[in-house]
């Protein structure tokens, strides 16, 4: 077993890092989990496994993480606010650390009336920045947050999320500076489509030197087709997909192939940009994109971390 | 102001029947729900004679009689229509969720149905509009949100910002409701003072808000 974040060693090394998503499934089967990691397995350094993402119930973010560590494959385990009061966060914080997991990622999560139980009740004992206060007391002064000592605290390489398009623009940087200030190791951003705006984003971030406080993955998702990138668009909070790319997919004679060059293109631009340390990849329902990806983004081959 | 919405009038009526109907008692109160247009003196004798006409049209034979309480939320008040009370098979209550389960407190031999959803603390917005402001937490820190409460007014209660979902002002829930976080953010601005928002609110303690039982305020006078 492994006795750290190997994510964590090579950001700290210097390396421009690729995560990329592992969707549990709506399952008790972990096969869905083990084939998803052995088709993206050596082409990203870590894999976030999502927490009933879009308030949809799926296998337990704890379970499938231990199913990618079983098949070689470093896990981010995503932890929503949603489900679960301070209570529940401690214990899975400590079973996770237990079972080998290194890395985790503390999310708001979306709101259940997204998702296909909407009836249900939501948690938020915690929103994200007292979710990271939490978890760094639990590993670096070994206490829960009632300042209970743990015998072996948990050892934990912890993230957390950013929106670039969310408004307004000077409240989410704010809000990013105290997810810095509680202790984010590092953070993914949401997928960008709309580089100007993220421009200004990153202007922003700089302006206030959170990239070296932390580290800054930036999320890229490649379009499988108009219509997804039209959900994208339409239906997904948060999301902003300029005009002129919806037009670049409804032209497209192979949309495939133009979502592919969109995304390339995106992750040019974007390792140029001064304090970003890494592409965060989400093929939703597209992983056999993943190593095309990596390989034409010249991403190839992974580095090995050095502990 | 307790802000509450009348029941579907096809819902109070099976109540009703479910209670073998006779006489009925509708009891209105002249506070909020008055206020909010669901439980006043008017909306009492609509419902009364909704209730006559259900009962004529299927030969029932009920009998609907109406009174509306000052405060259906003080035992007093409820105390003072014990003969009509008496005189009901029965009764059904318009005031709020507090109203009801006094009335229903004061007059152990009777089922209340509740004929008012209650569903928050809040204000009215115009003609016909409530909007939901207190959470009742128990530890009120509005100063530090430009007056806005996010555990009210966000969809997920954060305290230390917007989620993600924030766009052009609103809510990732409907585009009808605002982002309160986009309301603390602009109030906060025109009073100069983005350094409130700045400040790391750590785990709130909700041991003083519902989490921690219901709850009993006692004057600091009357505690021993």
């Amino acid at each position: 077993m492994n006795d750290g974040s190997s994510l964590q060693a090579l950001l700290e090394a210097g390396e421009f890092v690729v995560t990329s998503e592992i969707g549990p499934p709506k399952s008790a089967d972990g096969g869905p989990v083990r084939e998803k990691a052995r088709v993206m397995k050596g082409y990203a350094d870590a894999f976030n496994v999502t927490d009933n993402q879009t308030a949809i119930v799926r296998m337990s973010s704890l379970a499938a993480s231990l199913f990618c560590i079983q098949e070689g494959v470093e896990p981010i385990m995503q932890m929503t606010c949603r489900d679960r009061n301070r209570l529940a966060m401690q214990s899975e914080m400590l079973g996770a650390a237990a079972l080998g997991v290194r890395n985790m990622l503390c999310i708001t999560g979306d709101h259940q009336k997204f998702g296909n139980q909407p009836q249900s009740r939501n948690v938020f004992d915690l929103d994200s920045t007292q979710q990271l206060m939490v978890f760094r007391r639990m590993c670096d002064k070994g206490e829960m947050w009632c300042g209970d000592s743990i015998k072996i605290p948990p050892h934990m390489f912890l993230g957390a999320a950013a929106n670039p398009f969310a408004d307004p623009l000077e409240m989410g940087v704010i809000r990013l500076s105290k997810k810095v200030g509680a202790g984010a190791d590092f953070i993914q951003t949401q997928a960008i489509f709309d580089l100007d705006r993220f421009r200004e984003w990153h202007r922003s971030v700089l302006s206030k030197k959170l990239d070296e406080r932390t580290h800054i993955i930036a999320g890229v998702l490649p379009l499988r087709s108009y219509r997804a990138a039209r959900f994208m668009a339409d239906k997904v909070p948060g999301m902003s997909v300029p005009d002129e790319l919806l037009r670049r997919m409804a032209n497209a004679s192979d949309e495939k192939a133009e979502g592919m060059r969109i995304c390339l293109e995106t992750i040019d631009e974007l390792r140029d940009l001064p304090g970003i340390k890494g592409v965060h990849l989400m093929p939703v329902n597209w992983e056999s994109a993943v190593p095309e990806i990596v390989e034409r983004a010249g991403l190839l081959p992974r580095p090995q971390a050095r502990r | 102001m307790i802000i509450g919405e009348q029941k579907p009038l096809a819902d109070i009526i099976s109540m009703v029947e479910s209670e073998g109907g006779g006489r009925i008692l509708v009891v209105g109160c002249r506070s909020c729900v008055a206020v909010c247009l669901a439980g006043g003196e008017k909306e009492v004798t609509e419902l009364a004679s909704s209730l006559e006409d259900h009962s004529a049209s299927q030969e029932l034979g009920w009998t609907v009689s109406t009174v509306t309480l000052q405060r259906q939320c003080e035992k007093d008040f409820d105390q003072e229509i014990a003969g009509v009370v008496k005189e009901s098979d029965v009764v059904v209550s318009l005031g709020c969720g507090v109203g009801a389960q006094v009335l229903s407190e004061v007059y152990p031999e009777r089922v209340v149905i509740p004929g008012i959803d209650t569903s928050a603390m809040g204000s009215p917005e115009g003609k016909g509009r409530w909007k939901e402001r207190c959470a009742g937490c128990g530890d009120c820190t509005i100063h530090l949100s430009g007056g806005i409460c996010p555990i009210a007014r966000c969809s997920k209660m954060l305290q230390n910002g917007p989620c993600g979902g924030s766009q052009g002002g609103k809510c990732e829930l409907s585009p009808e409701r605002d982002c309160a976080w986009q309301l603390i953010y602009d109030q906060v601005r025109s009073k100069g003072r983005l350094d409130l928002l700045e400040i790391m609110l750590p785990p709130k303690d909700w041991s003083k808000g519902r989490d921690g039982g219901s709850r009993i305020v006692v004057k600091k006078e009357e505690r021993r």
